[in-house]
């Protein structure tokens, strides 16, 4: 080491402190962590262009002159009345089977299966989180008697009764995300039951009740925000389940009724189609396939960036990294030294 | 309970003669007879009480307006249990607590309400004692919000004043706990305590995971504190220099009872109870020369279950000096041959000046060691 490198270092090292005094709150730490993982970043950007083409969808009805609910018998069918292909008479990805555009049809769908999606789980999240904190929180018999609500709720058969209930309820909007949100709280509640047996053991809600904090300050200050994180985590998990799940009931013909598109019915429509018309089942069955692998895998990606256990994942990387580059630099003869201890 | 009637009735009776302060009336806290058994239940659907770990086992004590009243003893002798009695955190199985003449156990979690404000705890850990998630002018202001003392500006004015009383900087209100120090993190327990002006503070072991550096600036900002306020501290330790450094007067704990009480330098240069002469023997002395003269009384066996006490005298199964006496009668806590009136010991065999507990303890030792299993 040379005197100059060696000096290089000192500063580094002197440097560093400065850099490790920024406070950086658990969210900050979670999405630095977040934004190093490829997947997680590239589910990111898939679910926000879904979300982007479910706002645009009228624009795009506008743009291919196909409104969603418009057939075109004309062109959008053959001879034989068989949907067209892509790229046919001006329809992008064909046409369904009664000569509508597939295109136009699929991006109508999202909005359905993205506000499905993320108002039963936004629902279930706050059921969950309220009836699993007060079993928490107050313990002995009213959580007795929750738990044992829980466990019924998650022992229910639930394809089955969601379907009864869409039937004697009728098919609509606002009795598929009932039932979706019924049947989705219960897991979220158990979770956040456990979180919060064992935030309320911590000596800083001690703390609370010796200055006087009642019930409801010490479930809302100081156990809620410390649950955040597990919730944030299985929401984002829960939201392609309702996706599904909206998706099987609207195939079953028991969820969103036609003409309103959703990626459920129109994969419903397409199976009397799928040997004349591949594209029919291949686009829809796609758009549902990739949105619900985005939420999962970002889901994932969340879970890891918020456990600080897998930092060592990203400390062997860096390692390495480190290593690749000491290689590099070492054939060079120019050691980057200066680099070193702030990473650590 | 499964010590029989008449061993608790001389308790009772004992622990009833525990001398007041000089000054009677200014006693702020006193503690009567107080006993915290926790149930034992069985596991299953009936959830029976199968037993009772004896916490804390009709203890007395009080603690004088202005003073430092220190509380020794080993872990799970009942020290922290008695301290969250005396704050109210939990209920009392049975016994007495008053501050400043009104009885504080067993009110509702209403009527406690006032209380609250004149009874403040620190933590040991300072770490876990903090909200992570909050900012730490909201933990500081926080019993302002509770007591409806202060809002808006107002409050963050005296958030930013205490920050600076106990020498944090106020500018670091908007920080999380995590960006703090373990002493900068106590210091914001401290100031969070300090926020309703209380008339006692009770410190649970607050420096015992601190630094050596750190406890000395932190049990300086105690006392500065204390001379400021006029504050009374129930001192918990296991450290028993440095509850000598801070307490006027010293009660050791044994097994959820008082094995000796008094004030502070009596306890510690005249120790009547083998056990507290045991403790005593067994801290580290900083000066080298003491450390070589001393005479280490090592005790044998471990800290018997609270479930189920030893008969007699709690600490016979591991006492240098044991006798027949002390395994079938309950020692009362009463005033030695030569003390103040106001040092008390339970012991039937007290320790006198000079006495060489050591080689006590080597003889009684392995004798006993001999007997009881450990």
């Amino acid at each position: 080491m040379s005197i100059v490198q060696i000096e290089a270092a000192a500063q580094a090292a002197e440097a560093a402190p400065e850099q490790a005094i920024e406070g950086r709150s658990q969210w900050q730490l979670t999405w630095r962590r977040l934004s190093h993982d490829k997947v997680a970043v590239a589910s990111l950007i898939v679910i926000v262009i879904m979300i982007a083409l479910a706002i645009a969808a009228p624009a795009f009805a506008a743009l291919t002159g196909h409104p969603a609910d418009t057939a075109y018998p004309n062109t959008g069918e053959n001879a034989a009345g068989l949907p067209v292909g892509p790229g046919t008479h001006g329809f992008w990805l064909g046409t369904d089977g009664t000569g509508r555009d597939l295109l136009v049809r699929i991006f109508y769908g999202a909005r359905i299966s993205l506000f499905v999606g993320i108002i039963t789980t936004a629902i279930a999240a706050v059921a969950g989180v309220t009836i699993g904190m007060i079993a928490g929180y107050f313990g002995g018999l009213i959580d007795t008697v929750l738990s044992r609500f829980v466990d019924a709720v998650l022992a229910f058969p639930y394809v089955v009764l969601a379907l009864a209930l869409a039937v004697v309820l009728g098919p609509s909007l606002p009795v598929i995300v009932g039932v979706i949100a019924f049947f989705s709280w219960a897991g979220i509640a158990r979770i956040v039951r456990g979180q919060t047996l064992s935030i309320k053991e911590k000596e800083y809600i001690e703390a609370a009740r010796s200055l006087g904090a009642g019930p409801f300050r010490i479930m809302f200050v100081h156990i809620l925000p410390n649950l955040l994180a597990p919730v944030l985590v299985l929401s984002t998990l829960y939201i392609p389940q309702a996706i599904i799940f909206e998706s099987t009931l609207s195939y079953l013909g028991l969820g969103i009724q036609p003409p309103t598109a959703s990626w459920g019915n129109i994969l419903g429509d397409a199976q009397s189609f799928y040997q004349q018309a591949w594209w029919y089942v291949v686009f829809p069955a796609g758009a549902l396939l990739i949105t619900t692998l985005a939420f999962n895998l970002l889901g994932d990606g969340i879970r890891d960036a918020m456990d600080p256990r897998t930092e060592r994942i990203f400390a062997a990387s860096r390692a390495r990294k480190r290593a690749r580059r000491k290689a590099r630099a070492g054939q060079g003869g120019n050691l980057p030294a200066a680099s070193a201890p702030g990473e650590a | 309970m499964s010590v029989p009637g008449a061993e608790q009735t001389t308790a009772q009776q004992a622990n009833g003669q525990v001398p007041a302060a000089p000054d009677g009336d200014d006693i702020l806290v006193r503690v009567e007879h107080v006993k915290k058994h926790f149930p034992i239940r069985s596991v299953g659907f009936t959830r029976r009480t199968v037993g009772q770990v004896q916490a804390v086992d009709d203890v007395s004590l009080t603690i004088p307006r202005g003073r430092t009243l220190g509380l020794v003893g080993e872990t799970g002798c009942g020290k922290s249990t008695l301290a969250r009695c005396v704050a109210g955190l939990i209920p009392v199985t049975s016994g007495t607590i008053t501050f400043e003449g009104q009885q504080i156990s067993g009110l509702s979690r209403r009527a406690m309400q006032p209380f609250r404000r004149e009874i403040q705890m620190i933590f040991q850990d300072p770490y876990g004692s903090l909200n992570p998630r909050q900012r730490v002018g909201s933990i500081i202001g926080e019993p302002f919000a509770i007591h409806n003392l202060a809002s808006g500006n107002d409050r963050k004015k005296r958030v930013q004043e205490l920050m600076e009383r106990v020498g944090l900087n106020p500018e670091h209100f908007n920080r999380f706990p995590a960006e703090f120090s373990g002493g900068q993190r106590q210091r914001i327990g401290v100031a969070r305590a300090l926020a309703v002006r209380p008339k006692l503070i009770i410190c649970d072991e607050p420096v015992s995971a601190l630094d050596v550096s750190i406890q000395a600036q932190v049990l300086n900002l105690l006392a500065d504190l204390q001379e400021e306020f006029g504050l009374s501290y129930l001192f918990i330790a296991h450290d028993l220099e440095v509850v000598r450094h801070v307490s006027h007067a010293v009660s050791v704990m044994y097994l959820g009872r008082i094995a000796e009480a008094g004030p502070k330098d009596p306890v510690y240069d005249h120790a009547r109870h083998p056990y507290t002469a045991a403790l005593l023997s067994a801290a580290p002395a900083a000066d080298p020369k003491t450390a070589a003269q001393r005479q280490r009384v090592i005790l044998v066996g471990d800290v018997p279950s609270p479930i189920d006490p030893p008969s007699g005298c709690r600490f016979h199964p591991r006492c240098p000096k044991a006798q027949e006496l002390c395994s079938h009668e309950d020692p009362p806590l009463e005033v030695k041959a030569g003390d103040e009136v106001t040092h008390v010991a339970a012991c039937h065999f007290p320790v006198a000046d000079g006495e060489n507990l050591a080689a006590a303890g080597a003889t009684a030792g392995s004798a006993i060691g001999g007997s009881e299993p450990q």
